[in-house]
Protein backbone atom coordinates (compact mmCIF):
# COMPACT_ATOMS: atom_id res chain seq x y z
CA UNK A 1 0.00 0.00 0.00
CA UNK A 2 2.81 2.32 0.63
CA UNK A 3 3.85 5.24 -2.54
CA UNK A 4 7.38 5.80 -1.88
CA UNK A 5 6.90 8.49 -4.39
CA UNK A 6 5.19 10.28 -1.39
CA UNK A 7 7.06 13.51 -0.61
CA UNK A 8 7.08 13.86 3.78
CA UNK A 9 8.16 16.87 4.88
CA UNK A 10 10.52 16.97 7.80
CA UNK A 11 7.88 17.92 10.51
CA UNK A 12 5.80 15.01 9.68
CA UNK A 13 8.98 12.75 10.26
CA UNK A 14 9.76 14.31 13.36
CA UNK A 15 12.42 16.36 12.44
CA UNK A 16 14.21 13.43 11.18
CA UNK A 17 14.90 11.22 8.17
CA UNK A 18 12.36 8.58 8.83
CA UNK A 19 9.25 8.24 11.23
CA UNK A 20 9.08 5.15 13.26
CA UNK A 21 7.48 2.59 13.14
CA UNK A 22 6.26 3.91 10.35
CA UNK A 23 3.38 5.89 12.04
CA UNK A 24 2.96 9.89 13.03
CA UNK A 25 3.65 11.22 16.01
CA UNK A 26 0.65 11.44 17.02
CA UNK A 27 -0.46 8.29 16.58
CA UNK A 28 2.54 6.41 18.58
CA UNK A 29 1.73 8.99 21.10
CA UNK A 30 -1.77 7.88 21.60
CA UNK A 31 -0.76 4.16 21.82
CA UNK A 32 1.56 5.11 24.75
CA UNK A 33 -0.95 7.13 26.41
CA UNK A 34 -3.27 3.95 26.03
CA UNK A 35 -1.02 1.49 27.48
CA UNK A 36 -0.35 4.10 30.46
CA UNK A 37 -3.94 4.36 30.54
CA UNK A 38 -4.53 0.40 30.48
CA UNK A 39 -2.33 -0.17 33.21
CA UNK A 40 -4.17 2.35 34.84
CA UNK A 41 -7.42 -0.38 34.49
CA UNK A 42 -5.21 -3.00 35.01
CA UNK A 43 -4.29 -1.98 38.50
CA UNK A 44 -7.82 -1.28 39.61
CA UNK A 45 -8.68 -4.18 38.72
CA UNK A 46 -6.22 -6.23 40.35
CA UNK A 47 -6.66 -4.40 43.07
CA UNK A 48 -10.30 -5.50 42.82
CA UNK A 49 -8.95 -9.00 42.19
CA UNK A 50 -6.97 -8.85 45.74
CA UNK A 51 -9.27 -7.51 48.13
CA UNK A 52 -11.89 -10.02 46.57
CA UNK A 53 -9.08 -13.25 47.21
CA UNK A 54 -8.38 -11.48 51.09
CA UNK A 55 -11.44 -11.42 51.57
CA UNK A 56 -13.71 -13.41 54.35
CA UNK A 57 -16.83 -12.47 54.11
CA UNK A 58 -19.28 -14.15 50.91
CA UNK A 59 -18.19 -11.94 47.99
CA UNK A 60 -21.62 -10.91 45.66
CA UNK A 61 -22.52 -12.60 42.46
CA UNK A 62 -22.87 -10.77 39.65
CA UNK A 63 -26.18 -12.59 38.91
CA UNK A 64 -27.75 -12.24 41.91
CA UNK A 65 -26.57 -8.67 42.40
CA UNK A 66 -26.96 -7.32 38.58
CA UNK A 67 -30.64 -8.91 37.97
CA UNK A 68 -32.89 -6.05 36.29
CA UNK A 69 -34.37 -4.77 33.92
CA UNK A 70 -35.68 -1.19 33.01
CA UNK A 71 -39.72 -1.53 33.31
CA UNK A 72 -39.20 -5.03 33.87
CA UNK A 73 -38.38 -5.52 37.89
CA UNK A 74 -36.02 -8.22 38.93
CA UNK A 75 -35.69 -11.46 37.29
CA UNK A 76 -33.19 -10.81 34.28
CA UNK A 77 -29.74 -11.83 35.51
CA UNK A 78 -26.86 -9.79 33.81
CA UNK A 79 -29.20 -9.12 31.11
CA UNK A 80 -28.77 -5.29 30.98
CA UNK A 81 -24.94 -5.30 31.33
CA UNK A 82 -25.07 -7.49 28.74
CA UNK A 83 -27.22 -4.96 26.72
CA UNK A 84 -24.68 -2.63 27.73
CA UNK A 85 -22.16 -4.54 26.53
CA UNK A 86 -23.42 -4.97 22.98
CA UNK A 87 -24.15 -1.31 22.74
CA UNK A 88 -20.62 -0.41 23.49
CA UNK A 89 -19.52 -3.11 21.04
CA UNK A 90 -22.05 -1.60 18.10
CA UNK A 91 -20.51 1.95 18.95
CA UNK A 92 -17.13 0.48 18.62
CA UNK A 93 -18.15 -1.14 15.25
CA UNK A 94 -19.41 2.36 13.90
CA UNK A 95 -16.60 4.20 14.71
CA UNK A 96 -14.02 1.50 12.84
CA UNK A 97 -16.22 1.85 10.10
CA UNK A 98 -15.84 5.53 9.96
CA UNK A 99 -12.08 5.08 10.25
CA UNK A 100 -12.46 2.85 7.26
CA UNK A 101 -14.33 5.42 5.35
CA UNK A 102 -12.26 7.84 6.20
CA UNK A 103 -8.92 5.95 4.30
CA UNK A 104 -11.40 6.34 1.63
CA UNK A 105 -11.82 9.98 1.43
CA UNK A 106 -15.55 9.57 2.35
CA UNK A 107 -16.26 12.88 4.21
CA UNK A 108 -20.33 12.06 4.39
CA UNK A 109 -19.07 8.27 5.69
CA UNK A 110 -17.01 9.67 8.20
CA UNK A 111 -19.46 12.03 9.62
CA UNK A 112 -22.42 9.49 9.16
CA UNK A 113 -20.67 6.59 11.20
CA UNK A 114 -19.51 8.92 13.52
CA UNK A 115 -22.47 10.43 14.38
CA UNK A 116 -23.75 6.67 15.54
CA UNK A 117 -20.71 6.23 17.40
CA UNK A 118 -21.94 9.35 19.57
CA UNK A 119 -25.24 8.55 19.78
CA UNK A 120 -24.02 4.52 21.16
CA UNK A 121 -21.78 6.47 23.60
CA UNK A 122 -24.48 8.65 24.92
CA UNK A 123 -26.82 5.43 25.26
CA UNK A 124 -24.00 3.98 27.09
CA UNK A 125 -23.27 6.93 29.67
CA UNK A 126 -27.53 7.12 30.14
CA UNK A 127 -27.29 3.05 30.76
CA UNK A 128 -24.58 3.37 33.46
CA UNK A 129 -26.08 6.30 35.19
CA UNK A 130 -29.84 3.84 35.10
CA UNK A 131 -27.24 1.15 36.70
CA UNK A 132 -25.77 3.49 39.24
CA UNK A 133 -28.98 5.13 40.33
CA UNK A 134 -30.26 1.16 41.02
CA UNK A 135 -27.27 -0.02 42.88
CA UNK A 136 -27.75 3.48 45.11
CA UNK A 137 -31.10 2.73 45.54
CA UNK A 138 -31.36 -1.51 46.05
CA UNK A 139 -33.61 -3.85 46.40
CA UNK A 140 -37.46 -3.25 48.05
CA UNK A 141 -35.84 -5.57 50.68
CA UNK A 142 -32.40 -4.66 51.79
CA UNK A 143 -29.69 -7.02 52.93
CA UNK A 144 -31.63 -8.24 56.89
CA UNK A 145 -29.57 -9.11 59.92
CA UNK A 146 -31.13 -11.75 60.77
CA UNK A 147 -31.91 -12.95 65.40
CA UNK A 148 -28.83 -15.33 65.20
CA UNK A 149 -26.53 -12.21 63.83
CA UNK A 150 -26.60 -13.60 60.69
CA UNK A 151 -26.78 -11.17 57.65
CA UNK A 152 -28.69 -12.25 54.15
CA UNK A 153 -30.08 -10.54 50.87
CA UNK A 154 -33.68 -11.16 50.07
CA UNK A 155 -34.88 -11.91 46.76
CA UNK A 156 -38.15 -12.30 45.69
CA UNK A 157 -41.24 -9.98 44.78
CA UNK A 158 -41.83 -7.70 47.35
CA UNK A 159 -45.80 -6.83 47.71
CA UNK A 160 -47.01 -3.51 46.82
CA UNK A 161 -47.78 -1.18 49.62
CA UNK A 162 -50.91 0.00 49.33
CA UNK A 163 -51.44 2.81 52.14
CA UNK A 164 -50.97 3.66 56.04
CA UNK A 165 -54.12 3.77 58.24
CA UNK A 166 -53.26 5.70 61.24
CA UNK A 167 -54.38 4.04 64.46
CA UNK A 168 -52.98 6.14 67.09
CA UNK A 169 -52.86 9.63 66.48
CA UNK A 170 -49.68 12.16 66.42
CA UNK A 171 -48.99 15.18 66.21
CA UNK A 172 -50.46 15.73 62.72
CA UNK A 173 -52.20 12.71 61.91
CA UNK A 174 -56.06 11.84 63.22
CA UNK A 175 -56.85 8.13 64.38
CA UNK A 176 -58.05 6.68 60.51
CA UNK A 177 -56.63 9.12 58.10
CA UNK A 178 -55.10 7.32 54.99
CA UNK A 179 -51.26 8.23 54.12
CA UNK A 180 -51.44 7.10 49.80
CA UNK A 181 -48.13 8.90 48.54
CA UNK A 182 -44.36 8.31 49.17
CA UNK A 183 -44.66 4.87 50.79
CA UNK A 184 -41.69 2.78 50.00
CA UNK A 185 -39.42 5.65 50.93
CA UNK A 186 -41.23 6.09 54.34
CA UNK A 187 -41.40 2.32 54.83
CA UNK A 188 -37.39 1.65 54.24
CA UNK A 189 -36.48 4.95 55.90
CA UNK A 190 -38.84 3.48 59.23
CA UNK A 191 -36.77 0.53 58.94
CA UNK A 192 -33.52 1.74 58.84
CA UNK A 193 -34.55 3.63 61.66
CA UNK A 194 -36.25 1.11 63.93
CA UNK A 195 -39.87 2.43 63.20
CA UNK A 196 -41.62 -0.49 62.46
CA UNK A 197 -43.40 -2.93 64.72
CA UNK A 198 -45.58 -5.76 65.10
CA UNK A 199 -48.41 -3.85 66.43
CA UNK A 200 -49.63 -1.33 68.24
CA UNK A 201 -49.32 -2.90 71.93
CA UNK A 202 -45.71 -3.69 71.15
CA UNK A 203 -44.66 -0.33 70.43
CA UNK A 204 -46.76 1.16 73.38
CA UNK A 205 -45.09 -2.15 75.59
CA UNK A 206 -41.85 -1.07 74.30
CA UNK A 207 -42.75 3.04 75.53
CA UNK A 208 -43.74 1.79 78.54
CA UNK A 209 -40.47 -0.80 79.26
CA UNK A 210 -38.11 2.50 78.81
CA UNK A 211 -40.46 4.64 80.74
CA UNK A 212 -39.54 2.73 83.29
CA UNK A 213 -36.31 1.77 83.23
CA UNK A 214 -35.61 5.71 83.23
CA UNK A 215 -38.11 6.06 86.40
CA UNK A 216 -35.52 3.18 88.05
CA UNK A 217 -32.56 4.70 86.84
CA UNK A 218 -33.86 7.98 88.84
CA UNK A 219 -35.09 5.84 91.37
CA UNK A 220 -31.36 3.96 92.24
CA UNK A 221 -29.98 7.03 91.93
CA UNK A 222 -31.74 7.84 95.51
CA UNK A 223 -34.16 10.73 94.59
CA UNK A 224 -37.17 8.47 95.19
CA UNK A 225 -35.85 6.56 97.40
CA UNK A 226 -38.84 4.16 98.96
CA UNK A 227 -37.67 0.30 98.14
CA UNK A 228 -41.50 -0.47 97.67
CA UNK A 229 -41.52 2.04 95.18
CA UNK A 230 -38.74 0.09 93.08
CA UNK A 231 -39.67 -3.32 93.68
CA UNK A 232 -43.53 -2.15 92.29
CA UNK A 233 -41.50 -0.59 89.19
CA UNK A 234 -39.55 -3.98 88.86
CA UNK A 235 -42.68 -6.03 88.73
CA UNK A 236 -44.90 -3.87 86.34
CA UNK A 237 -41.10 -4.26 84.12
CA UNK A 238 -41.28 -8.28 84.30
CA UNK A 239 -44.96 -8.29 83.52
CA UNK A 240 -44.55 -5.77 80.44
CA UNK A 241 -41.58 -7.95 79.37
CA UNK A 242 -43.90 -11.44 79.87
CA UNK A 243 -46.51 -9.19 77.47
CA UNK A 244 -43.96 -8.13 74.86
CA UNK A 245 -43.29 -11.98 74.37
CA UNK A 246 -47.30 -12.92 74.09
CA UNK A 247 -47.31 -9.80 71.78
CA UNK A 248 -44.23 -11.04 69.73
CA UNK A 249 -45.59 -14.64 69.25
CA UNK A 250 -48.99 -13.33 67.83
CA UNK A 251 -49.23 -12.96 63.97
CA UNK A 252 -48.92 -9.55 63.56
CA UNK A 253 -49.86 -9.61 59.82
CA UNK A 254 -48.19 -6.53 58.04
CA UNK A 255 -47.50 -5.01 61.35
CA UNK A 256 -47.14 -0.86 62.29
CA UNK A 257 -45.15 1.83 61.29
CA UNK A 258 -44.05 4.88 63.73
CA UNK A 259 -44.82 7.66 61.00
CA UNK A 260 -42.77 11.39 60.76
CA UNK A 261 -44.96 12.98 63.14
CA UNK A 262 -44.69 10.23 66.05
CA UNK A 263 -48.38 8.52 64.69
CA UNK A 264 -48.64 4.99 64.34
CA UNK A 265 -50.23 3.69 61.20
CA UNK A 266 -51.11 0.38 60.21
CA UNK A 267 -49.19 -0.80 56.68
CA UNK A 268 -51.63 -2.31 54.16
CA UNK A 269 -49.80 -4.34 51.73
CA UNK A 270 -49.78 -6.90 49.06
CA UNK A 271 -48.51 -10.07 50.19
CA UNK A 272 -44.63 -10.78 49.06
CA UNK A 273 -44.07 -13.61 46.61
CA UNK A 274 -41.39 -16.30 46.65
CA UNK A 275 -39.32 -14.99 49.32
CA UNK A 276 -35.56 -16.08 49.61
CA UNK A 277 -33.19 -15.25 51.65
CA UNK A 278 -29.43 -16.21 50.75
CA UNK A 279 -26.91 -16.15 54.29
CA UNK A 280 -24.10 -13.94 52.89
CA UNK A 281 -22.63 -13.41 56.44
CA UNK A 282 -22.53 -16.66 59.27
CA UNK A 283 -24.21 -16.53 62.36
CA UNK A 284 -24.70 -18.97 65.30
CA UNK A 285 -27.83 -20.56 63.33
CA UNK A 286 -27.56 -19.67 59.58
CA UNK A 287 -24.23 -20.30 57.42
CA UNK A 288 -22.63 -19.24 53.94
CA UNK A 289 -23.30 -21.08 51.46
CA UNK A 290 -26.53 -23.33 53.56
CA UNK A 291 -29.36 -23.73 51.04
CA UNK A 292 -31.62 -20.59 50.86
CA UNK A 293 -33.96 -20.25 53.11
CA UNK A 294 -37.48 -20.49 51.73
CA UNK A 295 -41.27 -19.95 51.97
CA UNK A 296 -43.11 -19.17 54.68
CA UNK A 297 -40.31 -19.38 57.26
CA UNK A 298 -37.72 -16.85 55.35
CA UNK A 299 -40.95 -14.45 55.67
CA UNK A 300 -41.14 -14.79 59.15
CA UNK A 301 -37.51 -14.65 59.90
CA UNK A 302 -37.56 -11.32 57.29
CA UNK A 303 -40.35 -9.88 58.84
CA UNK A 304 -39.57 -10.79 62.52
CA UNK A 305 -36.28 -9.10 62.35
CA UNK A 306 -37.41 -6.01 60.67
CA UNK A 307 -40.53 -5.52 62.79
CA UNK A 308 -38.28 -5.63 66.10
CA UNK A 309 -38.01 -1.92 66.19
CA UNK A 310 -34.64 -2.06 66.11
CA UNK A 311 -32.04 0.62 64.12
CA UNK A 312 -29.96 -0.79 61.50
CA UNK A 313 -31.39 -4.37 61.22
CA UNK A 314 -31.88 -3.17 57.73
CA UNK A 315 -29.32 -1.82 54.82
CA UNK A 316 -30.69 -0.85 51.88
CA UNK A 317 -29.09 -0.04 48.25
CA UNK A 318 -25.17 1.43 48.61
CA UNK A 319 -23.12 4.02 49.52
CA UNK A 320 -19.60 4.05 50.74
CA UNK A 321 -19.67 2.67 53.86
CA UNK A 322 -22.10 -0.17 53.63
CA UNK A 323 -23.59 -1.51 50.65
CA UNK A 324 -26.64 -4.38 50.84
CA UNK A 325 -24.74 -6.75 48.07
CA UNK A 326 -21.80 -7.45 50.46
CA UNK A 327 -18.35 -6.46 52.00
CA UNK A 328 -17.85 -2.58 52.03
CA UNK A 329 -14.90 -2.59 49.92
CA UNK A 330 -17.55 -4.32 46.73
CA UNK A 331 -19.67 -1.16 46.77
CA UNK A 332 -16.17 1.05 46.57
CA UNK A 333 -14.93 -1.04 43.73
CA UNK A 334 -18.23 -0.51 41.99
CA UNK A 335 -18.25 3.26 42.37
CA UNK A 336 -14.50 3.52 41.43
CA UNK A 337 -13.72 0.83 38.52
CA UNK A 338 -17.08 1.67 36.37
CA UNK A 339 -17.33 5.57 37.07
CA UNK A 340 -13.28 5.84 36.09
CA UNK A 341 -14.82 3.74 33.23
CA UNK A 342 -18.15 5.89 32.68
CA UNK A 343 -15.70 8.92 33.24
CA UNK A 344 -13.66 7.53 30.19
CA UNK A 345 -16.62 7.12 27.79
CA UNK A 346 -17.88 10.59 28.48
CA UNK A 347 -15.02 12.11 27.88
CA UNK A 348 -14.87 10.02 24.58
CA UNK A 349 -18.01 11.01 23.66
CA UNK A 350 -16.64 14.64 23.81
CA UNK A 351 -13.74 13.92 22.00
CA UNK A 352 -15.96 12.43 19.03
CA UNK A 353 -17.79 15.87 19.21
CA UNK A 354 -14.86 17.93 18.45
CA UNK A 355 -13.46 15.79 15.54
CA UNK A 356 -16.71 15.24 13.95
CA UNK A 357 -17.40 19.25 13.78
CA UNK A 358 -13.84 19.14 12.64
CA UNK A 359 -15.10 16.11 9.96
CA UNK A 360 -18.17 18.42 8.95
CA UNK A 361 -15.76 21.36 8.40
CA UNK A 362 -13.66 19.89 5.97
CA UNK A 363 -10.49 20.43 8.28
CA UNK A 364 -8.82 16.94 7.74
CA UNK A 365 -10.10 16.60 4.26
CA UNK A 366 -7.90 19.43 3.38
CA UNK A 367 -5.79 17.97 5.12
CA UNK A 368 -5.73 14.83 2.74
CA UNK A 369 -6.09 12.24 5.46
CA UNK A 370 -8.48 11.19 8.27
CA UNK A 371 -5.72 10.14 11.03
CA UNK A 372 -7.39 12.12 13.17
CA UNK A 373 -10.24 10.19 12.97
CA UNK A 374 -8.78 7.56 13.28
CA UNK A 375 -6.64 8.25 16.27
CA UNK A 376 -9.48 9.07 18.34
CA UNK A 377 -11.01 5.68 16.93
CA UNK A 378 -8.22 4.25 18.82
CA UNK A 379 -9.32 5.78 22.45
CA UNK A 380 -12.71 5.02 21.56
CA UNK A 381 -12.27 1.27 21.21
CA UNK A 382 -10.01 1.06 24.02
CA UNK A 383 -12.80 2.25 26.34
CA UNK A 384 -14.83 -0.56 24.64
CA UNK A 385 -11.61 -2.81 25.35
CA UNK A 386 -11.58 -1.73 28.90
CA UNK A 387 -15.18 -2.55 29.03
CA UNK A 388 -14.91 -5.85 28.05
CA UNK A 389 -12.59 -6.76 30.93
CA UNK A 390 -14.79 -5.33 33.44
CA UNK A 391 -17.61 -7.03 32.50
CA UNK A 392 -16.08 -10.08 32.79
CA UNK A 393 -14.36 -9.72 36.30
CA UNK A 394 -16.66 -7.79 38.01
CA UNK A 395 -20.09 -8.82 36.43
CA UNK A 396 -19.64 -12.72 35.60
CA UNK A 397 -16.96 -14.03 38.14
CA UNK B 1 12.93 -9.98 6.59
CA UNK B 2 10.61 -7.26 7.05
CA UNK B 3 12.56 -3.75 7.05
CA UNK B 4 11.50 -1.10 9.22
CA UNK B 5 13.09 2.12 7.32
CA UNK B 6 11.44 2.01 4.26
CA UNK B 7 8.61 4.65 4.29
CA UNK B 8 5.16 3.52 3.90
CA UNK B 9 3.69 6.08 5.60
CA UNK B 10 0.50 5.18 7.64
CA UNK B 11 -1.38 8.96 7.09
CA UNK B 12 -1.54 7.96 3.01
CA UNK B 13 -2.45 4.26 3.47
CA UNK B 14 -5.88 5.18 1.25
CA UNK B 15 -7.54 2.27 -0.15
CA UNK B 16 -10.27 1.79 -3.19
CA UNK B 17 -13.70 1.17 -2.86
CA UNK B 18 -12.91 -3.20 -3.33
CA UNK B 19 -10.55 -3.13 -0.38
CA UNK B 20 -12.67 -1.29 1.91
CA UNK B 21 -15.37 -3.70 1.22
CA UNK B 22 -13.53 -6.63 2.07
CA UNK B 23 -12.41 -4.55 5.07
CA UNK B 24 -15.83 -4.12 5.95
CA UNK B 25 -16.95 -7.69 5.58
CA UNK B 26 -14.15 -8.22 8.37
CA UNK B 27 -15.06 -5.84 10.21
CA UNK B 28 -19.33 -7.31 10.30
CA UNK B 29 -17.80 -10.93 11.24
CA UNK B 30 -15.70 -9.56 14.28
CA UNK B 31 -19.02 -7.60 15.23
CA UNK B 32 -21.22 -10.63 15.05
CA UNK B 33 -18.70 -12.87 16.96
CA UNK B 34 -17.91 -10.33 19.85
CA UNK B 35 -21.94 -10.54 19.90
CA UNK B 36 -21.87 -13.82 20.22
CA UNK B 37 -19.40 -14.32 22.87
CA UNK B 38 -20.99 -11.84 25.08
CA UNK B 39 -24.23 -13.45 24.68
CA UNK B 40 -22.73 -16.65 25.10
CA UNK B 41 -21.29 -15.87 28.82
CA UNK B 42 -24.05 -14.11 29.53
CA UNK B 43 -26.22 -17.54 29.10
CA UNK B 44 -23.28 -19.42 31.25
CA UNK B 45 -23.50 -16.82 33.41
CA UNK B 46 -26.89 -17.05 34.18
CA UNK B 47 -27.53 -20.68 34.19
CA UNK B 48 -24.47 -22.25 36.06
CA UNK B 49 -24.43 -20.57 39.50
CA UNK B 50 -20.71 -20.33 41.19
CA UNK B 51 -21.36 -23.30 43.69
CA UNK B 52 -21.43 -25.80 40.96
CA UNK B 53 -18.82 -28.10 40.50
CA UNK B 54 -18.19 -26.65 36.87
CA UNK B 55 -17.94 -23.23 38.20
CA UNK B 56 -13.72 -23.13 37.71
CA UNK B 57 -14.21 -24.60 34.24
CA UNK B 58 -16.83 -21.77 33.07
CA UNK B 59 -14.77 -19.14 35.04
CA UNK B 60 -11.84 -20.08 32.83
CA UNK B 61 -13.67 -20.14 29.83
CA UNK B 62 -14.79 -16.64 31.09
CA UNK B 63 -11.42 -15.48 31.09
CA UNK B 64 -10.06 -17.44 28.04
CA UNK B 65 -13.51 -15.67 25.84
CA UNK B 66 -12.52 -12.43 27.41
CA UNK B 67 -8.91 -12.54 26.07
CA UNK B 68 -9.95 -13.61 22.55
CA UNK B 69 -12.67 -10.76 22.40
CA UNK B 70 -9.57 -8.11 23.48
CA UNK B 71 -7.64 -9.94 21.27
CA UNK B 72 -9.93 -9.02 18.06
CA UNK B 73 -10.84 -5.38 19.34
CA UNK B 74 -7.06 -4.83 19.48
CA UNK B 75 -6.16 -6.19 16.28
CA UNK B 76 -8.76 -5.46 14.22
CA UNK B 77 -10.39 -2.90 15.28
CA UNK B 78 -7.24 -0.78 16.51
CA UNK B 79 -5.37 -2.14 13.28
CA UNK B 80 -2.84 -3.11 15.62
CA UNK B 81 -2.56 -6.23 13.97
CA UNK B 82 -2.04 -3.66 10.42
CA UNK B 83 1.32 -1.65 12.32
CA UNK B 84 4.39 -2.79 12.07
CA UNK B 85 5.88 -5.80 13.92
CA UNK B 86 7.80 -3.77 16.36
CA UNK B 87 4.93 -1.45 16.96
CA UNK B 88 3.20 -4.16 17.98
CA UNK B 89 6.28 -5.56 20.39
CA UNK B 90 6.67 -2.35 21.74
CA UNK B 91 3.10 -2.22 22.72
CA UNK B 92 2.04 -5.49 24.06
CA UNK B 93 5.46 -7.15 25.12
CA UNK B 94 6.51 -4.60 28.23
CA UNK B 95 2.84 -4.61 28.95
CA UNK B 96 1.79 -8.43 29.52
CA UNK B 97 5.12 -8.97 31.02
CA UNK B 98 4.70 -6.07 33.67
CA UNK B 99 0.59 -7.16 34.49
CA UNK B 100 1.85 -11.13 34.74
CA UNK B 101 4.08 -10.35 37.19
CA UNK B 102 1.34 -8.24 39.03
CA UNK B 103 -1.28 -10.73 38.35
CA UNK B 104 0.88 -13.02 40.36
CA UNK B 105 2.45 -11.51 43.08
CA UNK B 106 -0.84 -9.65 43.98
CA UNK B 107 -3.18 -12.96 43.61
CA UNK B 108 -0.50 -14.58 45.62
CA UNK B 109 -0.61 -12.35 48.77
CA UNK B 110 -4.06 -11.93 49.00
CA UNK B 111 -3.89 -15.87 49.09
CA UNK B 112 -1.83 -15.93 51.64
CA UNK B 113 -3.51 -13.38 53.69
CA UNK B 114 -7.04 -14.54 53.06
CA UNK B 115 -5.97 -17.76 54.57
CA UNK B 116 -3.34 -16.01 57.48
CA UNK B 117 -6.76 -13.87 58.81
CA UNK B 118 -8.71 -17.09 58.29
CA UNK B 119 -6.64 -18.94 60.72
CA UNK B 120 -5.32 -16.37 63.01
CA UNK B 121 -8.10 -13.89 62.82
CA UNK B 122 -7.15 -10.30 62.47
Amino acid sequence: MGDHAVQLDSKTLWGGKESPFSTSYGKLMMWFFLVSDALTFTGLLIAYGYTRHAAQAAWPIGEETFNSMPFLGHGYPLLYVALMTFILIVSSVTMVLAVEAGHRMDKKGVIKWMIATIIGGFFFVGSQAWEWSHFIHGSEFGKIELADGSQAIVRGHFGEIENFTVVQAGSHLKVGSVVTSDLLHQFQHAAETGGLFKSTEMVNNLKNQKDIIAALKVDTAGKVGAKATQDNLKNKLAGLKKDLEAIKSKSSNNGVIILHDGSIAKINKKADEHLILITKKSGSKYKVGDKPIEGKKASELYYTSLQEGVQNKVVYGANLKQNEYGPQQYGQFFFFITGFHGFHVFSGVIINIIICIGVVMGTYHKRGHYEMVEKTGLYWHFVDLVWVFVFTFFYLL
Amino acid sequence: MLRDDLIEYSLHTHHSEDTGKKIRKKIFFVTILLTAITVGEVLLGAFIHQNSSVWPLVKWTFIILTLLKAGYIVMVFMHLGDEKKWLRNVILVPYFLFVAYLIFIAIWEALEVGSAVATYGN
